[in-house]
């Protein structure tokens, strides 16, 4: 009877979905559109639509090649920092949730080619999430999948070795990591003229040291997420199932 | 080609929420958001697709670059959608420990 009224419900649901997106705009329809070129503040028309400007202007106004990193981090950097937030309380959640849940989970050991292959495999895997999240502004990548490449990386040292165990010390890069984006952040409004500004001279876009604050930042997110991912794994670990 | 993709996206929509509807082990309900949030990513980065456009990393060999801005959207999305997942895992484990099955109960008290 449930089966039955989920195929239904998902049928109908199926069909409805492929009616709207028969109807709905594709994007280079949208930006011939006079909507997407009207500022909604002051109404005034712009000749160029939002899209078009990013890519167009990206390099130039921030030094950064990949011009989704430049948006996240240089256009919308407060909306990443809100982001990072998000992840922090989630992280928080999970340590508040699972401290009240049973401890002392009993492991087996890992059988040698997992303990030792683990040990060749890790400073590589650590090193790989470095560079995604170094060359943010130069290639696909940056802070966030940089980080959780760090965090499975700790993740392949919990599972081959049961008893390893992250200290609290983890915290401090956390805390440290997301002081620093709000310093950079900060500074931008003492020596520049708003929140998140870039105050570092861009250089020659394409280079690895260019793009001003970008690299900092997405250093700054690599770490965070890096540590509050391996806390989140390493909570888990820890719970009697 | 973009049509491949927004079919794609009803599949991934509609198995999660077939997923949802039937399924009483709260990890499979789970699984299934998670589907449907990959759906729901898939449709965004289809919309900001250009015909004939690359990814949007300017070196100066392409003419044509996708919209970066769904894109940005979906990065931010997908952190989201992990911590999300997280969250609701950690809340398992928890309703585990209390219930000892993963089964949806009616009317318990934990």
């Amino acid at each position: 009877m449930r089966k039955l009224a989920g195929i239904v419900i998902a049928g109908i649901f199926f069909i409805s979905m492929m009616m709207l997106f028969y109807h709905l705009p594709a994007s280079h329809d949208l930006s011939s559109n006079e909507y997407y070129y009207r500022n909604p503040i002051n109404g005034s028309v712009a000749n160029e639509s939002i899209p078009e400007h990013y890519i167009k202007y990206t390099k130039n106004e921030t030094g950064a090649v990949n011009a989704v990193t430049a948006i996240v981090v240089e256009y919308r950097g407060f909306d990443t920092l809100g982001e990072v937030t998000v992840l922090f309380t989630a992280a928080t959640g999970v340590s508040f949730l699972l401290s009240l849940a049973v401890r002392g989970r009993k492991r087996e050991e890992a059988n040698l080619i997992l303990k030792e292959g683990s040990k060749l495999v890790l400073p590589f895997i650590l090193l790989t999430g470095a560079y995604i999240f170094i060359h943010g502004h130069l290639t696909p990548g940056g802070g966030f999948p940089g980080g959780s490449v760090v965090a499975s990386g700790f993740l392949l040292m919990m599972l081959a070795y049961p008893k390893f165990f992250m200290k609290d010390r983890i915290s401090w890069f956390e805390s440290a990591a997301g002081t620093a984006f709000v310093v950079i952040g900060l500074l931008g409004l003492v020596l520049a003229t708003s929140f998140l500004q870039n105050f570092i001279p861009v250089g020659t876009p394409g280079q690895l040291v260019s793009a001003g604050i970008i690299p900092l930042i997405y250093i700054a997110i690599g770490f965070k997420v890096g540590s509050e991912l391996s806390a989140i794994v390493n909570k888990m670990k820890e719970v009697q199932g | 080609m973009i049509w491949a993709m927004y079919f794609a996206v009803a599949v991934l929509l509609t198995a999660g929420l077939y997923g949802v509807i039937t399924k009483k082990n709260l990890m499979k309900v789970f699984i299934s958001l998670s589907i449907m949030e990959t759906g729901v990513n898939l449709l965004l980065i289809t919309i900001g697709y250009i015909p004939g456009g690359t990814a949007p990393i300017e070196n100066g060999n392409f003419a044509k670059y996708v919209d970066p801005v769904p894109q940005a959207l979906v990065l931010t999305a997908i952190v989201i959608g992990v911590s999300v997942t997280a969250l609701a895992l950690s809340l398992l484990i928890m309703y585990h420990s209390k219930a000892g099955t993963l089964e949806y109960k009616e009317g318990m008290k934990w």
